[in-house]
């Protein structure tokens, strides 16, 4: 230590020739989204779920053309067939193919599911924007309106109306959006009241934008997570409300066929041994409605900013 | 709170209107006219008929002869059994569907409240992952499916437990079972969220740190406030089984009022589906009333609020 150091120009370094280079950002910066779907690759449950909706979807689209049989053509000469290698998964009590009539019964119940979602998202975000924005008594008057018609017990109403209405796809998706809209709505609503209390509404209100301007720039976009998250989960509602019904004898009208009329159909047939008729519509049902779920409590999850590290 | 219980129940004497009014309308809405087909019928037959059941009056008096009959507890006659009422259906079927109801709710929420608060004491050991995958499964596998694969393997493999009907307590097993098993996993998965929420609070740390043992500090201060949640969904739960019970009682041939709505449904038997999704709604509406004041009692930070209004 007692030696001197000779502290010499060359041993210095200047560390940044100009200001800028301190700012300049080395690691890519991550978007909210991109964040998102990081959390959420993560998450092997939530992952399962989305490739079983895709696999599904695809399933559903070229199923019914995987072999040279119809939806509706009947062999009573083929009755009752164990699943074989003519039939991958059997034929039923009519003679038909069940594997070409699962994946016509997929189009069908999966259609039901996201139309029923996506019209529940559009009323609901209509109305529960509407409602949120505007002045204290037309929002009560709108919210009490909501919460009369959603006491109604769903699946009452549901029936009720199908008891009603002619018997088709499109009544089964009018019968389950005419209430189904609103818990969409409420959440809209709770969003949005909460987000016209942030102080960047207020200035973009104060530099005079109108109304629909704040709604699309501002509150739409805020809110679509909680939303999204909502809509995927209102997919197997829709999708058990559908078989539920079809079970009751209110579903589709025949020949097409959905999972419920299926499981509906292959009801007598377990007593006589055939489970077979069964299990294919019924693990279809179960394994799409726990792929939603699993995938919307993953996307809830990955959309939680306090579970970011 | 004297002023809110009333205020409430104003609500739901409004809300049950509502239900009347729009089903008495979409029963009335349906053309034609039951004794139409029982063309052999005479003349004056026919008119006696329909004066009878007040059919040759303008609507608005029907609505109103209608509710008069309701006010003194008459649902009116059921056009396909000629000798029973609406009454008698409700008087024979409503306690069997009350029996399995209940003990259908006892299973969901002791072993939902079991499941949730194992889950949330072994957070991310496998004790949660197991209860979290098999409560998701419950909530995917429709009621329907699971009753079906039950009486295949339970009742009809294995020989364990009756096919169907509803004789002595065995035969009640299986169809609590099945309409148990949904909400049970519902309350599993909100018992867990909510216990762990509780568990991070200070008073927690507060309880610990007091020397009191970990039985107390999780019963007394954990349990109790983490039901909080659980009582509120307690409505939505009952009206799950009610409905849940249409399609249970149908599968297990239970002579409840579930079997008798649906088969009133496939007979298309009108004031039978008035009377019954009426006395329904009239029950569910109740239910979540009480359960509405109940939670202003159980939680005193509501009853503060619930004031100050």
């Amino acid at each position: 230590m007692s030696e001197k150091r000779h502290l010499t120009q060359d041993m210095f370094e200047k560390v940044h020739d100009n200001f800028t280079e301190a700012e300049k950002i080395n690691r890519p910066s991550v978007s909210y989204w991109e964040d998102v779907w990081r959390r959420l690759k993560e998450n092997k449950l939530a992952m399962f779920g989305l490739i079983a909706i895709l696999a599904l979807t695809i399933l559903a689209i070229i199923g019914p053309y995987l072999n040279s049989y119809t939806y509706y053509e009947q062999d009573f000469t083929k009755k009752n067939l164990e699943p074989n290698v003519d039939h991958w998964f059997g034929t039923d009590q009519l003679g038909r193919d069940i594997f070409t009539r699962v994946w016509y019964g997929a189009r069908i119940s999966l259609f039901i599911g996201l139309m029923a979602a996506l019209i529940d998202f559009i009323v609901g975000i209509v109305y529960g924007g509407i409602s949120g924005i505007s002045n204290e008594r037309t929002d009560n008057a709108m919210m009490r309106i909501a919460e009369t018609l959603y006491a109604i017990p769903y699946l009452l109403l549901v029936i009720l109306l199908m008891v009603v209405l002619e018997q088709g796809l499109w009544t089964i998706i009018l019968a389950m959006t005419i209430t189904g809209w609103i818990p969409m709505a409420r959440l809209v609503r709770g969003q949005v009241l909460q987000l016209k209390q942030q102080e960047y509404v207020q200035a973009s209100e104060a530099l005079g934008a109108t109304m629909k301007w704040k709604l699309h720039k501002h509150m739409i976009p805020n809110t679509l997570g909680p939303i999204l998250v909502n809509v995927t989960l209102t997919v197997p509602t829709a999708i058990f409300a559908e078989a539920t019904l079809s079970f009751l004898g209110l579903g589709i009208p025949a020949p097409q066929a959905s999972w419920g009329t299926m499981a509906n159909d292959a009801l007598d047939s377990i007593l006589v041994g055939n489970f077979y008729q069964l299990f294919f519509p019924a693990i279809l049902i179960s394994l799409t409605m726990f792929a939603f779920n699993v995938f919307g409590d993953g996307l809830r999850d990955a959309l939680d900013p306090k579970l970011r590290q | 709170m004297l002023n809110y219980i009333f205020k409430r129940l104003v609500w739901a004497v409004v809300t049950l209107w509502v239900v009347i009014t729009i089903t008495f309308l979409l029963m009335h809405s349906i053309p034609g006219n039951p004794f139409a087909k029982e063309g052999t019928m005479p003349e004056a037959v026919y008119n006696n008929l329909q004066q009878y059941y007040h059919l040759d009056e303008p609507l608005a008096v029907q609505y109103v002869i209608y509710l008069k009959q309701l006010a003194q507890f008459d649902f009116g006659p059921s056009l396909k059994s000629k000798t029973i009422t609406v009454n008698d259906y409700i008087v024979n079927g409503f306690p069997v569907s009350l029996h399995l109801g209940i003990q259908a709710l006892i299973i969901a929420v002791c072993f939902g409240l079991i499941f949730g608060v194992i889950a949330s004491l072994n957070r991310n050991r496998w004790p949660d992952y197991l209860a979290m995958v098999l409560s998701i499964i419950g909530i995917s596998v429709p009621s329907f499916i699971l009753a079906t694969f039950l009486i295949n393997y339970v009742a009809v493999e294995w020989r364990l437990l009756p096919v169907a009907t509803w004789e002595s307590w065995s035969h009640t097993i299986l169809p609590s079972i099945s309409l148990a098993m949904m909400p049970m996993a519902y309350i599993a998965r909100l018992m867990r969220s909510s216990m762990l929420e509780v568990l991070g609070q200070d008073y927690m740390y507060t309880a610990k740190a007091k020397g009191l043992s970990r039985h107390m500090v999780i019963l007394q201060h954990a349990f109790r406030n983490a039901l909080l949640p659980v009582v509120t969904v307690l409505g939505i739960i009952t009206t799950n089984l009610v409905t849940g019970s249409f399609i249970i009682e149908k599968i297990f041939g239970i002579p409840g009022m579930g079997e008798m709505f649906v088969i009133g449904i496939f007979n298309r038997d009108y004031p039978v589906i008035l009377g019954s999704t009426i006395f329904y709604a009239a029950i569910l509406i109740f239910l979540v009333f009480l359960v509405d004041i109940a939670y202003t009692f159980i939680d005193p930070r509501i009853k503060i609020t619930g004031e100050g209004e």
